[in-house]
């Protein structure tokens, strides 16, 4: 009848399917582990696909329309591959008071790089966040999971050059 | 584990606290994390090796938040109770040779500042004073004491009355008295019972949540504890923001030592009372705030809210009996416990007992994380422990409670702060964030700002709220780019009423707020912002 009721055997046979399979056996394959698996999905492959949606929807029993319904209605999750590196800007009351729309506007005029782009090369990811709870520390920007606070332009670009330069 | 053991654990602690002649607390919140803590805690160590102070004589110990985050990365040494501000690894060796000399004045922070006399510490009493991944700590501070003394002494309904008796009222914002929700579960007929905690710290400027759960993960399990077992739950889950890792982590090592000791789990404290912690992620949805989207969330589905009632208490989690209650709410239960109701109650003004964590930031000299006593002045806060505006700029207005709270004007600072006055001000109370705005501000930007950010947070369920909040953020554009007209203006007014009356939940509700209170405050800047021709 349904096809993705029937096939849930992992879409390839990368290892990483286990963590995945684990977290969902962990919360007994039941309905309620949805979320919990999308984020261990997305840990593990930086972005939820396609094969991958469809192989938790399988295991899970919930209907597929139903899985991206959840995994397109969280802000956290991404469809999209992301770049090597990943620089998130702040937009939360704080970082706007403290000028973080300049920030994000600088690194568009340098790099030509809009929120939730990611450049050709795919060496760097630009995302915007909704607040990290730093807010002593505003202007903040997340490069590679460091927390970089009091960010300006100009230290920003060289944290960026940086990274992408140690990425080569 | 029993009350004598936890006795016993806090006695070798102190005994361990009495034998060491230095102390440095470094801080290893996330917020000094960012600036290099962990490099200066290495240093620190290395520090202490080379100029010879035995293990047992200095202890160097990572701590939770201390308080000024701006200033950081901070650091405590003790004796003496000296606090250093934006320490580098540079001086790491300074600071240990100042231990038995004296302080580096240098780097030194004023201990006696306003910012630092004038809080009350209650929920935040731990906070840069235990490392939050030792359980020890915490039990050396009367951790846990409460949790065993309610177990062997007290019925669940004494609990409760003691919670009410404390006034103690909701801390995620509404303000609900507390006292009162836990009665309505532990009546409510069903089971089994849930105790939910809300983690999912959304509003864009407070970090009050993310800094007890960093600083001192296992208050709010305590807290938690107690609750389940004054309604008669056994099953406890904390929705914690994704965007909250090292909170995250911390939780789950108070999770895990708490429950080998003991003080979770099957049979807490040698009673037959049963309680288990799960974390669940949140996926960055600020609606997930609210209470019914919350339970939706922990069930795995898409975080939308539902109509009320039947209300969680009745009806929540997989249908059942559900205690949904914030952290900084769970983290006020322990002392509520150890001292008595009476003691909270006289904290604080007649309707608001206690004290309320606030997230200080924007335009303010000493940003960070401040506990102080319901009733205070909002003028204390910004000009005396805030340190007031930097770059003599001017104060023009303080916003609290984020997207779904107001902007209070200069004529309002000598406003006693609590859960009513906000509310009478067009604001509210919120969870706590407290953002500063100097005369640089553009009220209309602010308001358009607040807006977006429901627009793009709403979920989409009700009409009023999906469609109202992207008309009024276009409208708000149009005063942006002034290019308003005075139909615009009364179009705005309307819809202000109509999305707060008519939407679904407290997102919808109170997502017209920043515009309302800024009319009503600012509204020459409105005018002023619409087109000279004045056409209708």
């Amino acid at each position: 009848m349904f096809a993705y009721f029937t096939k849930n055997d992992p879409p390839s046979d990368d290892k990483r399917w286990k963590i995945i399979a684990a977290t969902m056996r962990k919360l007994g394959n039941e309905r309620y582990a949805l979320i919990e698996t999308l984020h261990s999905l997305q840990q593990a492959f930086g972005y939820l696909d396609r094969p991958g949606l469809e192989y938790i929807a399988a295991s899970l029993k919930i209907p597929l329309s139903q899985v991206f319904g959840v995994a397109t209605f969280y802000n956290h999750f991404t469809m999209k591959p992301q770049g090597r590196h990943a620089c998130v800007v702040c937009l939360g009351t704080a970082c706007y008071i403290k000028g973080a729309a300049g920030i994000l506007k600088s690194i568009e005029g340098a790099r030509g790089l809009h929120p939730g782009e990611t450049t050709a090369d795919g060496g760097l990811s630009l995302l915007t966040a909704r607040c990290f709870g730093a807010c002593g520390l505003a202007p903040v920007a997340v490069l590679d999971g460091d927390v970089i606070g009091r960010v300006t332009p100009e230290l920003l670009e060289q944290r960026l050059k940086e990274a992408v330069e140690r990425g080569r | 584990m029993v009350a004598e053991e936890l006795k016993v654990i806090a006695a070798e602690e102190h005994e361990v606290r009495a034998k060491t002649t230095a102390c440095i607390n470094v801080c290893g919140a996330a917020g000094c994390k960012s600036f290099g803590s962990d490099a200066l805690h290495k240093a620190l160590v290395e520090a202490v090796a080379a100029q010879g102070f035995g293990r047992e004589s200095c202890i160097i110990r990572k701590v939770g938040c201390l308080g000024l985050c701006g200033a950081g990365p901070l650091v405590s040494g003790e004796p003496g109770g000296v606090l250093y501000q934006r320490v580098t690894p540079a001086d790491a060796g300074e600071i240990v040779a100042a231990l038995d000399g004296p302080p580096v004045d240098r780097i030194r922070l004023d201990t006696a500042m306003p910012f630092f006399a004038r809080q009350q510490r209650i929920v935040l009493e731990n906070s840069g004073r235990i490392d939050p991944e030792r359980m020890e700590d915490y039990i050396a501070f009367d951790g846990y004491s409460a949790l065993a003394h309610v177990l062997s002494e007290a019925e669940p309904a004494h609990v409760i009355a003691e919670v009410h008796k404390s006034g103690l009222r909701g801390r995620g914002g509404a303000g609900y008295p507390t006292g009162l929700k836990w009665g309505t579960v532990s009546k409510a007929a069903g089971s089994p019972k849930m105790v939910v905690c809300n983690a999912d710290e959304g509003d864009p400027g407070a970090f009050m949540d993310r800094s007890v759960l960093e600083s001192d993960p296992h208050r709010v399990l305590e807290g938690m504890a107690i609750a389940a077992y004054a309604v008669g739950a056994n099953e406890g889950y904390i929705y914690v923001r994704a965007e909250y890792p090292l909170a995250v982590d911390r939780l789950k090592t108070a999770i895990r030592q708490a429950e080998r000791h003991g003080l979770l789990g099957n049979n807490i404290c040698g009673s037959n009372f049963n309680f288990r912690v799960h974390i669940r992620l949140g996926a960055g949805a600020f609606v997930c705030g609210e209470e019914t989207a919350l339970i939706a969330s922990i069930e795995g589905k898409r975080g939308t809210p539902r109509p009320r009632p039947p209300y969680p208490a009745e009806s929540g989690l997989w249908n059942h009996p559900t205690l949904i209650n914030n952290v900084e709410t769970y983290a006020n239960v322990p002392p509520i416990i150890r001292n008595g109701g009476d003691w909270f109650a006289r904290i604080g003004t007649e309707r608001s007992k206690g004290t309320k964590v606030f997230a200080l930031a924007g335009a303010i000299q000493n940003a960070g994380l401040i506990e102080v006593p319901m009733g205070i002045r909002l003028r204390e806060i910004i000009f005396e422990i805030g340190g007031g505006i930097p770059g003599g700029k001017n104060f023009k207005a303080v916003q609290t409670g984020g997207p779904s709270g107001g902007c209070i004007p200069a004529e309002f600072l000598d406003t006693a702060v609590d859960y009513e006055t906000l509310t009478k001000l067009g604001s509210i109370m919120g969870s706590g964030g407290m953002i500063v705005m100097d005369e640089t501000s553009s009220m209309v930007d602010v308001a358009s700002y607040f807006m977006e950010f429901c627009m793009t947070e709403s979920c989409g369920k009700c009409i009023p709220c999906r469609a109202g909040t992207a008309q009024m953020h276009e409208l708000l554009g149009r005063f942006k780019s002034r290019c308003a007209t005075q139909r615009d203006l009364a179009l705005l007014e309307s819809l202000c009423d109509l999305v707060r009356n008519t939407s679904l939940c407290g997102l919808g509700q109170s997502a017209p707020n920043p515009v309302t209170s800024t009319l009503r405050y600012f509204r020459p800047e409105y005018e002023a912002a619409m087109t000279s021709e004045g056409g209708l």
